[in-house]
């Protein structure tokens, strides 16, 4: 089986230079990988560090040390240390990420949000807003917000919006921030079927799932981020 | 990915007499992308963009820009004539005034026909229909067309600029402050309409602004500017995220969010 995410001794912190400067260790010697096909949930505490390390994966957070190796393109990218331009182009083409958050953009509509990541990939737009539409709809959003900037939608409709701009690429690798936090019932089973597409069509999953029921049903494995935490390493 | 890039900055400094306007600049631009240059008044922002664009010489370094052939050439070493001509039709630059890089004595279509002009087109009918059309793109209604920006507001004559610098398809255009005027609401507007023509025409940009909301929504990568030096540079979102310089945390803390 491919293995297209190597995480390999990375170490993370902050320093906060406007509180005298005072360093902040968040995870010492992460290693682990993920699979195609196999779903990897990062559990731990709150605070232990599992969104830092999506964030880290994806670019979004420096690296202290350590290597992120992605299968990009049929060579291997070190994220920790890729070009700003190459990030880039990783994930446009690999590396998909669902944020907790969506982030709106003024004006932009629902669809034109969800459909942007294919129209990067050089998709023409009318085709990329039929595949949005179809996510859109799958996800029980209502066909009168798809034309709305998803500004002023619910924490839950902008969840979903978010979801399905996540998960319109066939992207190898799909990072996932608590995507079900503010979902219903009804559309978390959506979620959890999604996600079971994804294994099938052999995505490698890493993501964050408070919601017990949810982790259950998608998680091949599930890795305890306490045990990268330098605080355990201290009490020790 | 293409592998060659746009522009090739190195060591790019410019003193004021004995002041520093920026120091020893280095970096380079690829096909495509935006880069935004921040920082706080007075470090430098303005300095290094008008070296880059040559309309200011700096003290030192070089900065070689891709042409059209493929060929590289040495910005500096240009005749007066030769970067004049790019900066016509290569080139765009949008300034924080509008009044600038408008001419606010002739129409809206004469502002936007006169760099057609320049590039050689001399069929009326075609410029003005031109024109027009790129009137529309920046959502200034074509019953506008024979007014003077002088009677336009801000945020119109902002987008005639704009549409002004892109009608000739250039491949590289720098902004100074293009939203820095402007009402929030107008502002949004500017932005929405910039981000998606850079998006479709596949520019590259370069974008000074001391606004981070703008830079994230604007551009791939960016560069902290303080006391004339580059202190911090990435992708724009890493560096607002995860800012590591202290005086990048300091501009990240100081606005609420973005
Ligand atoms: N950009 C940042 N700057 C400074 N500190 C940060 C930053 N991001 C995260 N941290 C700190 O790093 C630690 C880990 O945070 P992180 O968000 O990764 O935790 P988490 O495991 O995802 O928690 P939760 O389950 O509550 O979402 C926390 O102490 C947090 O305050
Ligand atoms: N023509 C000039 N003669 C002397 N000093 C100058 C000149 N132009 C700029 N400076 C100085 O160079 C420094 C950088 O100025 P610059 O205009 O590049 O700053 P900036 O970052 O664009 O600021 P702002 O955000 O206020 O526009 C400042 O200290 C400024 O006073
Ligand atoms: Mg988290
Ligand atoms: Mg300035």
């Amino acid at each position: 089986m491919a293995t297209p995410l190597v995480v390999s001794e990375v170490f993370k912190s902050f320093t906060m230079h406007l509180r005298d400067g005072i360093k902040l260790p968040v995870v010492n010697d992460v290693n682990f990988s993920v699979a195609s096909g196999e779903c990897v949930v990062l559990g731990g505490p709150s605070g232990i560090g599992k969104s830092s390390i999506l964030k880290m994966l994806y670019g979004n957070y420096a690296v202290d040390a350590g290597q992120i190796l992605v299968d990009h393109k049929d060579r291997i990218v070190d994220i920790a240390r890729a070009d700003p331009r190459t990030v880039l182009d990783v994930r446009r083409h690999t590396l998909g990420y669902v944020s907790q958050f969506l982030r709106t953009v003024p004006r932009v509509s629902a669809l034109d949000v969800v459909a942007e990541p294919l129209v990067a990939r050089g998709i023409a737009a009318p085709e990329a807003r039929d595949k949005a539409a179809e996510l859109l709809a799958k996800l029980n959003l209502p066909q009168e917000l798809w034309t709305l900037p998803p500004a002023t939608f619910s924490g839950g409709e902008q969840q979903r919006v978010n979801i399905a701009r996540g998960f319109i690429t066939s992207h190898r690798i799909l990072l996932l921030d608590e995507p079900t936090a503010s979902l219903d019932a009804i559309n978390r089973r959506v979620v959890v079927e999604m996600i079971a597409d994804k294994k099938r069509e052999g995505v490698a999953l890493l993501g964050i799932f408070h919601d017990e029921e949810v982790r259950e049903a998608v998680a091949d494995r599930v890795l305890d981020v306490s045990q990268f935490s330098p605080r355990k390493a201290v009490a020790a | 990915m293409t592998d060659t890039p746009l522009l090739k900055v190195s060591g790019v400094s410019k003193f004021y007499g004995s002041r520093i306007g920026c120091k020893d600049v280095s970096f380079e631009l690829w096909p495509g992308e935006v880069l935004a240059i921040v920082g706080e008044s007075g470090s430098g922002k303005t300095t290094l963009l008008n070296c880059l664009s040559t309309r200011l010489m700096p003290t030192a370094g070089s900065v070689e820009y891709r042409m059209r052939d493929g060929n590289f050439r040495d910005l500096y070493h240009m005749s007066e004539a030769e970067r004049r001509f790019l900066m016509r039709t290569d080139w765009g630059f949008v300034h924080q005034n509008p009044a600038d890089g408008l001419r606010m004595t002739v129409s809206a279509g004469a502002n936007v026909g006169e760099r057609l002009m320049a590039v050689g087109d001399r069929h009326y009918g075609k410029i003005r229909e031109t024109a027009s059309d790129w009137l529309t793109r920046v959502e200034i209604g074509t019953d506008r067309i024979d007014d003077q920006p002088r009677a336009f507001s801000g945020g119109m004559r902002q987008r005639l600029q704009i549409a002004r610098n892109l009608v000739t398809g250039p491949r590289l255009v720098f902004m100074d402050e293009p939203t820095g005027g402007l009402d929030v609401s107008v502002q949004a507007r500017l932005l929405d309409l910039v981000r998606g023509l850079v998006n479709d025409l596949g520019l590259s940009a370069i974008v000074v602004t001391h606004d981070l909301a703008v830079a994230r929504l604007l551009s791939h990568r960016m560069m902290v500017m303080k006391d004339g030096h580059v202190i911090e540079h990435g992708l724009t979102d890493r560096v607002l995220d995860d800012p590591r310089e202290p005086y990048t945390q300091l501009l990240v803390s100081s606005i609420l969010q973005v």
